[in-house]
């Protein structure tokens, strides 16, 4: 029944032009981003290689494009979540939803589901055009793989937060903007607090991404963004179950 | 024998805030029955219709379809009932295959078998053509068939339709009227209304709510007899002088309506129609049309919802 739930979502979001457009539009600025991170790295390779342990292309060319992709998720994924429940409310279908023999978990997983799917293709493109890499130099794939695997953990907790704003009101563009603004005080708060007072910053989701960025897998950062995720599907579920 | 119940509701109660929406409403439903609930706008129809559907949480009350409780047991209740909100609730960027595939799935019919149901709930609901269409550039009328089909396509045991015919052009709603009647045959159809002749073409009984509490129940035809008064309205092209007719026996009242018509209460007399045609044609009145008196649905209602 997620499955079912899911599967609606991804094809409604691939049936709607603004899909593909945005997809273009990520696809162009990926790759003016990975082209001039590149094109500088050309510049420095002689300076580099003189070093006694010079960075791996991909720590230099890849990593920074990673992060770029964590900051765009911040602003694309509200873009997507705001329709899933919000939307459902004002065209009145999400009574459809509630009166059919389906719970309330099986509404939200389903449809956090099918966005997180649909994210995944979005990172996995990413990915994909950081492997070209290794037609010229060889490729850190373990720092690769690390950086996605970060990219989407901190997807799926952009998106069970979006998620959740969507369940709380009947308007999507309430829902993007109070998602954008929270996420966006999330990214301030690891910023602001980056000398060394980081007290704040442990509940921001991209200071967790940092050690998944320069190639480290922490237990610590991978709990932390499972119990974000699970935390608001659970309180999703709850408000769609009291309504 | 009587035919088994279909959908039960006891005592349910209803509030926002202090306002009370529905009040000690119970209800029952007869498999082949169609019930219509009427009532004025803001009577609590829509909410006692969702609230069996299962979209909505009641504060208090049981409800049962097909012997399951929809608060226990709300997964086997729910695959049991159709419903059809007042706004359809469709995707308007779907196609009308892929939108009942998905309905029909969502209510977990067996994937063999959606294939079949599929293409007999669009021969019924008149949608043949159109599974290729978005339902998003389908008329209303079309839409509001959508809207039916998918509340119908898992077989359920109970349709609750809520104001299936509103805003719909005179043919179309004679249309989905024979379709509501063609369902009421073989399933339990419910439908709120507040068009009464609605409830006079299709309904086999009536509910009236008012102020959140059903204040009338019994079949539609009781309802028309509800306080009638024996009589008829008869035209006579060649009348006697009124005094006549007036001491004719059983009469107890005539009014004359227009130089040939005369309206006349009579007591019980169940041949009292034949006494006066037989007394027209020997006195030459040439009798011409004789309409017997029967209480209006409207009436009955606008008797039944007046303010004390």
């Amino acid at each position: 029944m997620i499955l079912t739930i899911a599967h609606k979502e991804i094809r409604s979001l691939l049936a709607a032009p603004s899909t593909w457009l945005i997809l273009a539009a990520l696809q162009f600025i990926f790759a003016l981003l990975f082209l001039s991170r590149l094109d500088a790295y050309l510049q420095i390779q002689t300076e580099l290689s003189k070093l006694a342990n010079p960075p791996s292309a991909t720590l230099v060319i890849a990593a920074p494009l990673f992060d770029s992709l964590a900051l765009i998720l911040l602003m694309l994924i509200p873009i997507f979540t705001m329709r899933l429940i919000a939307e459902e409310r004002r065209n009145q279908t999400l009574v459809l939803l509630k009166s059919a023999p389906i719970s309330s978990a099986q509404i939200v997983l389903g449809k956090f589901l099918g966005l997180f799917i649909f994210i995944a293709l979005i990172i996995l493109a990413c990915s994909i055009m950081a492997m070209t890499l290794a037609l010229g130099t060889p490729v850190d794939y373990g720092l690769l793989l690390l950086n996605s695997l970060g990219l989407l953990l901190l997807a799926a907790s952009y998106t069970a937060l979006g998620l959740f704003f969507s369940a709380l009101t009947t308007q999507p563009a309430v829902a993007a903007i109070s998602s954008i603004a929270t996420f966006f005080g999330l990214w301030l708060l690891e910023k602001l607090t980056s000398d060394g007072n980081a007290a704040l910053s442990i509940i921001s989701p991209t200071r967790h991404f940092q050690s998944f960025n320069n190639g480290l897998f922490n237990s610590t950062d991978c709990i932390f963004f499972i119990l974000f995720c699970i935390t608001f599907i659970l309180l999703t579920i709850q408000h769609l179950k009291n309504e | 024998m009587p035919t088994p119940i279909t959908l039960s509701a006891r005592n349910l109660h209803h509030h926002y805030g202090q306002r009370e929406i529905i009040c000690d409403v119970s209800l029952e439903l007869r498999r082949g029955q169609v019930l219509g609930l009427l009532g004025h706008n803001g009577a609590g129809k829509s909410t006692t219709l969702q609230a069996l559907a299962g979209a909505l949480t009641l504060h208090s009350g049981q409800i049962e379809i097909g012997g399951f409780n929809l608060q226990q047991h709300p997964q086997e209740a729910k695959s049991r009932i159709g419903f059809l909100p007042e706004t359809p609730p469709l995707y308007r960027e779907m196609r009308v295959d892929d939108y009942l595939i998905f309905v029909a799935k969502l209510h977990r019919m067996q994937p063999e078998n959606i294939a079949n149901a599929l293409t007999q709930t669009k021969q019924k609901c008149g949608l043949q053509e159109y599974g290729k269409h978005i339902i998003g550039t389908l008329s209303k009328g079309y839409q509001q068939r959508v809207g039916i089909a998918q509340a119908i396509i898992h077989q359920p045991l109970v349709i609750i339709l809520d104001e299936p015919t509103v805003g719909l052009d005179p043919t179309q709603i004679k249309e989905i009227r024979t379709l509501i009647r063609e369902l009421g045959n073989v399933y339990s159809v419910i439908l709120s209304t507040h068009l009464l002749s609605e409830v006079e073409n299709i309904c086999d009984r009536v509910e009236i709510l008012h102020h959140g509490k059903l204040i009338y129940s019994d079949s539609s035809t009781a309802m028309q007899q509800h306080d009638v008064q024996l009589g008829f309205i008869v035209s006579l092209l060649a009348p006697p002088d009124i005094s006549v007719l007036q001491s004719l026996d059983s009469v107890t009242l005539v009014e004359q309506l227009s130089p040939t018509q005369f309206k006349i209460l009579h007591t019980a007399d169940a041949h009292f129609s034949a006494t006066l045609l037989a007394l027209a044609a020997k006195n030459g009145w040439q009798a011409q049309q004789l309409t017997p008196l029967k209480a209006r649905l409207e009436d009955v209602f606008t008797q039944l919802t007046q303010e004390p």
